[in-house]
């Protein structure tokens, strides 16, 4: 059986293990091989990118471009190539204790690997958005939809609408159609006065003249397909049909109901960090009003409560892809010098030209934070909207334990099941907190999150049964 | 009642200071609970929630049946159900050998007048555990046995205990302990309270309370860990463990199987931390798929541990201070001290309000040779 097999072929030990081959990770794991220290890269996928740069090595060997940004992802992995870091993919990663002991599985195998500093780079995951019948077969995120396309090249056949908020919503639209897919529509829910809202920031993000135009040219393109595209929707929701798929949309837009048959339903609603490490591992987080969202608590290196542990990327805060790659640069050049492969003074060097890229980069963010904020509505959802998916916890369900003494997402375990089943949270974990915050009028800071424990991704009895754990972690290599 | 208005002060908000304080206040005394953190912060909220007489401590085993008579009509005791269910206890045997020790073993309790230990054939275990591995050629059961809902059932305890009148402080440690003019001053963090007696109750922590009278009681710690899979259609119903292995493996009400059996994760006592160690989990895994080979694909969705004291002997302290007159301790339950804590808790009650109990804790005293050396 192969969850009993034993991954042997990796190394028992590395100076650094980088978690995540995204734009973090990949830029992280380059700088350190590139100076001199053994790096073992994990990923979750077959192939690096991460998920705005997937599978880019195979698309360019195609011959496609998904848009011009992708280029940049293929530089950044030939970079990696010649680094001298090792790649393991489809390495699921489930543990990481404070002394660097990094659990991964691979093919049903579980391995233990010890490094001297983990830089984690784990990126960002779509914020859930709850709406009534987002269960339903026929619904699912425009991040997975994406996956699809990046991968399979596969667009959604019928009748697809888009729902939601956020860069990737228009971002995906333009490449779907680039592929050759049709849309019925986008439902645009971010709330009208956004706008208003982001035109102050709009003398910091000049600076990013780059990223302005690239958003102008995705709306452009959507709309010249002809792509219906409605405003300030608002009650979205998603029926089934006699099947028990998706069968009909309905929403309000410009005072009156509307309701549409569907095929697909595509529902994004931005990006949120992936805190699971760094909440296992117990390290504080802080809440972001502006992203709403938690995010853990590093220094300018990334460095983080647990010395052994470094944090770059999305997963820190959400900075997008070439904020993400600086911070995984520098995170390298500290985790070197706490190695002892690099001193102060050189690492500050390195450091310096990439601080001044990093606020460049970081420019357009308070105009993108506040363009795109997400909807109250779909953060805090009403009535009978599932919450938890895997336990079937509605949101009124959660009212009702608040109204019962209820005061956190811990406690609320106890009461409902919520957040027990197999996703431990991961999906519901934010939806939960704001939901118990608006019930108790108190804000999602005091309300807090859920504590999460290792393994934070699926890993079976029998592949822990398995695990290889290095005989002599300590041996020399 | 002593002036200070308390008879007695119980350290330690676990399940079995709860019980302690439970049966005081029913015996109309006035009794308080300090606890440093929040009631069943430690094992008793966390633990495996086995209610077993099956395969203890001979000395265990009078206290043991006493209690599971009461695990019987918990409802009565204290208003809930606390999650009991009588669903069996199993010891499986691997092997001619485990089956031999298994028929000493039931030989030597029923010697002692006891019948909850039945050994029974490969086929009598294929009828009670139908999932169990094929290589397994019998058990020793005890089929009144069970397992509890530990967090619901601590809950219960601290309910039914300030119902009766008892006063449960959270939040506040004890620092120091004084005996002045036949009562005992214990200091905490808000301050200091006065009375006759005062129960230890304090797991891992006890030993410095005891140390705070200048009673050295030697007693390690321990840090078991437990698994917990994704819901599972039911497919066992007892509590099924092993002879010559350490396993604890249960389904649970909402289909869920905990598996444990006290495999060590790594504890920091001082911080009142405990981290699971996944190299040491693994043999946990491993015994739970080789007994049971259907849960080898199952996915685990959480895993934790907990702190607690452990004896050399691995039986527990229950009873009067050597050195200390006023003072009771009840700790050192090693792992399996959930199922007694109805008992314990009757029998320092007795203790304390009348100087005497016919509750069998005698081989519990403090200054047994067995105890002697720490592990």
């Amino acid at each position: 059986m192969s969850a009993e097999r034993i991954a042997t072929d990796v190394p028992a030990r590395a100076d650094i293990v980088v978690i995540g081959g995204g734009p973090a990770g990949l830029a992280a794991a380059t700088e350190a091989a590139r100076r001199g220290a053994a790096v073992v890269l994990l990923d979750e996928q077959p192939a690096l990118g991460g998920q705005v740069y997937r599978a880019v090595e195979a698309n360019r060997a195609r011959g496609k471009t998904l848009d011009a940004d992708y280029a940049e992802g293929g530089r950044l992995v030939d970079a990696f190539r010649a680094s001298g870091a090792l790649a393991i993919h489809e390495a699921s990663v489930w543990l990481v204790e404070p002394d660097g002991t990094v659990g991964f599985s691979r093919a049903g195998a579980a391995t233990l690997m010890k490094a001297e500093r983990v830089i984690v780079a784990t990126g960002a995951v779509e914020r859930a958005m709850p709406i009534p019948g987002w269960t339903l077969p026929g619904v699912m995120t425009v991040g997975a939809a994406q996956i699809l396309l990046k991968t399979a090249g596969l667009v959604p056949q019928g009748r697809v609408w888009i729902a939601g908020s956020g860069p990737l919503l228009r971002l995906y639209a333009v490449q779907a159609l680039a592929a050759g897919g049709q849309l019925a529509g986008i439902i645009d829910t971010t709330p009208p006065g956004n706008r208003r809202a982001a035109l102050r920031h709009m003398g910091g993000a000049m600076g990013a003249l780059g990223e302005l135009r690239k958003g102008l040219a995705w709306t452009q393109a959507i709309r010249q397909a002809g792509v219906p595209w409605i405003t300030g929707a608002h009650d979205l929701r998603a029926e089934a049909d006699d099947d028990g798929a998706l069968g009909t949309i309905s929403f309000t837009a410009d005072g009156a109901r509307r309701s549409e048959p569907a095929d697909t339903l595509l529902l994004h609603n931005g990006v949120v960090p992936n805190v699971q490490i760094t909440r296992a591992l117990d390290i504080e987080h802080d809440w972001n009003q502006t992203q709403r969202a938690f995010r853990p608590r590093c220094d300018a290196w990334g460095s983080t409560s647990v010395p052994a542990v470094m944090i770059a990327g999305d997963g820190a805060g959400i900075v997008g892809a070439a904020a993400s790659a600086i911070a995984g640069r520098l995170a390298a050049l500290e985790s070197l010098r706490a190695l002892g492969r690099l001193d102060q003074a050189a690492r500050d060097d390195a450091a310096a030209p990439l601080r001044r890229a990093l606020a460049r980069a970081l420019a357009i963010r308070p105009f993108l934070d506040a363009l795109f904020a997400p909807s109250p509505e779909y953060l805090v959802p009403a009535g009978e909207t599932i919450v938890c998916r895997c336990e079937e916890v509605t949101a009124s369900a959660l009212r009702q334990a608040v109204s019962l003494g209820c005061l956190g997402p811990n406690q609320l375990k106890s009461f409902t099941r919520c957040g027990m089943g197999p996703c431990q949270g991961r999906i519901c974990g934010l939806t939960v907190a704001e939901v118990i915050a608006s019930a108790r009028g108190a804000s999602v800071a005091d309300v807090g999150y859920y504590r999460l424990r290792f393994p934070i991704k699926p890993l079976t009895l029998g592949e822990l049964a398995a695990v290889h754990a290095p005989a002599d972690p300590t041996a020399p290599r | 009642m002593s002036a200070a208005g308390y008879d007695a002060i119980v350290i330690g908000g676990g399940l079995h200071g709860l019980s302690v304080a439970l049966h005081l206040a029913r015996r109309r005394k006035r009794v308080i609970v300090l606890e440093r953190r929040y009631a069943g912060r430690h094992s008793s909220g966390i633990n495996a929630g086995g209610v077993r007489r099956l395969g203890r401590d001979i000395r265990e085993i009078a206290l043991s049946v006493i209690a599971m008579e009461m695990w019987h009509s918990i409802e009565s005791l204290v208003g809930d159900d606390c999650g009991f269910v009588a669903g069996g206890q199993v010891k499986v045997a691997e092997s001619d050998a485990d089956m031999a020790k298994l028929a000493r073993r039931e030989a030597e309790v029923r010697a002692l007048g006891y019948d909850h230990e039945e050994l029974v054939d490969q086929a009598e275990l294929r009828r009670i555990v139908p999932a169990i591995a094929e290589h397994c050629v019998g058990a020793l059961v005890s089929r009144t046995d069970g397992a509890a809902d530990p967090y619901r059932t601590t809950t219960a305890f601290r309910r039914a205990a300030v119902a009766a009148g008892a006063e449960i402080r959270e939040d506040d440690g004890v620092t120091g302990l004084e005996r002045a003019n036949d009562l005992w001053q214990v200091t905490c963090a808000s301050g200091t309270i006065e009375a006759p007696a005062v129960v230890n109750c304090a797991g891992a922590w006890a030993t410095r309370i005891a140390a705070m009278v200048g009673e050295t009681i030697p007693c390690g710690v321990k840090a078991s860990m437990m698994i917990v899979t994704e819901r599972m259609p039911t497919f066992v119903e007892p509590t099924v463990g092993a002879t010559s292995r350490s396993l604890s493996f249960k389904q649970t009400a909402a289909g869920t199987v905990v598996i444990g059996g006290g495999h060590q994760g790594r504890c920091d006592v001082a911080a009142e931390r405990s981290v699971v160690d996944f190299g040491n989990l693994a043999h946990a895994a491993r015994i739970a798929t080789e007994l049971f080979p259907v849960m080898r694909g199952v996915r685990i969705v959480r895993t934790w541990c907990g702190i607690e004291a452990r004896t050399a002997d691995e039986i527990p302290f229950i009873g009067p201070s050597a050195v200390a007159p006023g003072l009771f301790h009840s700790f050192g339950y090693s792992g399996h001290g959930f199922q007694l804590a109805p008992a314990a808790g009757a029998a320092l009650a007795g203790l304390i309000a009348t100087g005497s109990t016919n509750l069998p804790i005698a081989p519990f005293g403090v200054t047994r040779t067995s105890a002697a050396a720490v592990r």
